[in-house]
């Protein structure tokens, strides 16, 4: 009866177990090129003040996900699948760096997204003592990139370089228009995004022959956007610079069409909104006219077309962080494919040598140096008609300038 | 900045402001002064009522100042029954337990909130959103006049059902000692459960009169409430005209804070002010002495 059911002897069944063991511990690699999944953090500020970009990115993220195990996972690792480990940062830097420890423990072979700034910072950092790369989606301080770290890359571009672009072409919008605007208010949240940012302007303003009148700081959230209008109201800049988050943009230009102030222009920079279909389609009137140097796909790509028709037939609408983490997770896949590995040193290695074009962005292809994307670029853009058009760079323009406004 | 052109505006601005906070505050010191817990879903509560009142507009159409006539009493009817069959029974009229059912209470709601709705950012856009009234040197918001105007009314008809009405006396003699209530034949139990429904409704009136203005998602309402704990100590815990009056002033505070010391620092004002009255008057600006 014994010898029926276990046809094994004990000794034999114990060298088997032992050398199966053994293989398995020895060579994750053999086993992942036989299709094991690959699992990828997705780390997004999904509850909090930030949630609702962090749903965005999270969405973006899936998508990929979806498609790339759709169309065969990584095939140099067997057609293993992208298994995405899900982790909520709760919009704060200690929230996220909690994720990356059980993210790490997971046994994730790496992290994708972050979104704010402040969060990125943190969470890299966390993800470098591990050694496990970490591809930021949207968090634009500069020193997310500057510190160092090897395992850190930063797919979209940074705000030094939002920043030049933001005045370059602000300038040439200004000039020509016959420079109407000279004066500038700066409305900014007060964290490492908006205060850098802020800061940067108003360096670089003066140079470029603006004057600031004034930078106006606020927390995230805030309740009311009275008292930040009033100044504006009382100091009639040309200019309205907002850099903020979604819902802080939203309340302020509401209370700026409410208390019925009309500068020349409102040109934000990296505005949470005012690249926004939500906000355009909500707040039309509130949203006429508004300029934004931000974060924009490739109109021109069909990709990119298809999959805006995607997140929106879900009934969601196809914010930055959508396409910024789509193609974040498909740096790491085309990462994955070459390295042919999960391990964590080759990926790192495989994302630092990226030449992948097979993105939606108007970026050319990757190029890392000290882990930021040298061809990533900001688009601007401004409502018009209820919609949102791309107004420069020249090549993926489909509109021309409305300025001044009054 | 110290001009009036702006000054007056600001504290015109800060009272409005301060209504809405009065009127979350109310509901939450209510619920303090009878049955002695400090309510932490009053935030989760308040989210979502601005949850009804925005699919009230989206589903039925119904304007969000008359959706106060639907979403009070079924706020009323929610809070009588968490009371009365969830904070009631699982705290054992244990104080510190019903600390910890009502901090349960928010992240339940809060995350049902989060399962069902995702965490989108939510408004309506109703016609007076934008209506102002001029008056030559400032524009005043109207829907922000009419939560100045709301908070009165619900003050001065609270004030009333708390003086004229059976219940109501009950509520006080219950919140003034609640053994002697009980030997009197008052059902203290039910007492409780109808002082939270009243807490609950005010927070239902709040939440109507933010969502023209203001977005709603599954935190929304933690941006308030910590604002309305504030007013609550301020006033006196208990007193609704301490809410009242607390509320006003702390809207001006903030938006006099703001303004000198800007944005940033704009909360720092409603705590100095708070530690200030404080350490002059330990029981609040309305509270009774110990």
């Amino acid at each position: 009866m014994f010898e029926k059911k276990f046809p094994l002897s004990r000794r034999q069944f114990i060298t088997s177990t032992a050398l199966g063991a053994t293989a398995a511990i020895a060579m994750p690699s053999v086993l992942r090129a036989a299709g094991t999944p690959v699992k990828i953090g997705i780390l997004q500020p999904v509850t909090g003040a930030l949630s609702y970009s962090g749903t965005q990115g999270q969405l973006g993220a899936m998508l990929a996900i979806e498609e790339i195990n759709a169309a065969g996972g990584i095939k140099s690792l067997g057609g293993a699948k992208l298994d995405p480990v899900a982790g909520d940062a709760q919009s704060t830097p200690a929230g996220g760096t909690a994720e990356v420890e059980k993210m790490n423990s997971a046994g994730v072979a790496c992290i994708v997204g972050g979104y704010a700034s402040g969060i990125c910072l943190a969470t890299t950092q966390a993800a470098a003592r591990y050694d496990l790369p970490y591809v930021v989606d949207v968090g634009v301080v500069d020193n997310i990139v500057n510190r160092g770290l090897k395992n850190t890359f930063r797919f979209g571009p940074g705000f030094g370089v939002i920043a030049n672009s933001a005045l370059e072409n602000l300038v040439a919008i200004n000039n020509a228009a016959g420079k109407p605007a000279k004066t500038v208010m700066i409305v900014h949240e007060d964290s490492a995004f908006g205060s850098g940012l802020a800061k940067l302007l108003n360096a670089k303003l003066p140079e470029q022959g603006f004057q600031v009148i004034e930078t106006i700081a606020h927390p995230t959230p805030t309740r009311d956007f009275n008292t930040i209008v009033l100044k504006i109201k009382a100091q009639n800049p040309d200019l309205v610079i907002p850099a903020n988050y979604y819902n802080e943009y939203v309340l302020l230009a509401r209370t700026m069409q409410q208390q019925q102030v009309k500068p020349k222009g409102i040109y934000s920079v990296l505005g949470g909104a005012a690249s926004s279909y939500k906000f355009v389609k909500e707040f039309p009137e509130a949203a006429k006219g508004i300029m934004d140097c931000n974060h924009w796909f490739n109109p021109l790509s069909d990709k990119a077309q298809a999959l805006k028709k995607k997140v929106e037939a879900k009934g969601q609408f196809f914010t930055y962080e959508v396409y910024l983490n789509y193609s974040c997770v498909g740096l790491v896949a085309d990462a994955l494919e070459r390295a042919a590995s999960a391990d964590r040193a080759k990926l790192t290695e495989a994302l630092a040598g990226s030449t992948w074009s097979g993105h939606i962005m108007p970026y050319g292809p990757t190029k890392f140096v000290n882990g930021q994307n040298q061809g990533a670029v900001p688009c601007n853009t401004q409502v018009q008609g209820n919609d949102i058009k791309v107004i420069l760079p020249a090549k993926f323009a489909d509109a021309k300038p409305m300025f001044p406004l009054t | 900045m110290l001009s009036p052109i702006i000054l007056i505006p600001a504290l015109l601005n800060g009272l409005l402001t301060g209504a809405v906070y009065a009127l979350i505050a109310l509901g939450l010191t209510l619920i303090y002064g009878v049955l002695h817990i400090i309510n932490f879903a009053h935030g989760a509560m308040l989210t979502a009522a601005m949850f009804g009142a925005y699919f009230a507009f989206k589903t039925l159409g119904l304007d969000p100042y008359l959706s106060v006539f639907v979403l009070a009493p079924v706020f009323f009817a929610l809070g009588y029954a968490i009371q009365r069959f969830v904070i009631g029974p699982a705290s054992h009229g244990e104080d510190r337990n019903m600390l910890l059912v009502t901090l349960g209470l928010a992240v339940v709601i809060e995350n049902a909130l989060l399962f069902n709705f995702r965490a989108d950012t939510r408004t309506i856009d109703v016609a007076y959103a934008f209506e102002t009234i001029n008056l030559g040197f400032t524009f005043l918001a109207v829907p922000r006049l009419v939560g100045l105007i709301a908070v009165f009314v619900v003050a001065v008809a609270l004030w009333l059902f708390m003086s004229l009405t059976d219940t109501g006396r009950a509520i006080r003699a219950v919140a003034k000692e609640k053994l002697g209530a009980q030997l009197q034949g008052i059902n203290v139990a039910h007492i409780y459960a109808v002082t939270f429904g009243l807490g609950t409704a005010c927070v239902a009136i709040a939440a109507c009169l933010l969502i023209p203005t203001y977005y709603v998602n599954p935190g929304a309402g933690n941006a308030f409430v910590l604002v309305a704990f504030t007013i609550v100590v301020l006033g006196g815990m208990g007193s609704v005209p301490g809410a009242l009056i607390g509320g006003l002033a702390i809207g001006v505070v903030e938006s006099m804070s703001s303004l000198f010391l800007g944005d940033s620092l704009g909360q720092v004002g409603i705590f100095l002010i708070f530690i200030a009255v404080l350490l002059v008057r330990p029981q609040g600006l309305f509270g009774a002495k110990a």
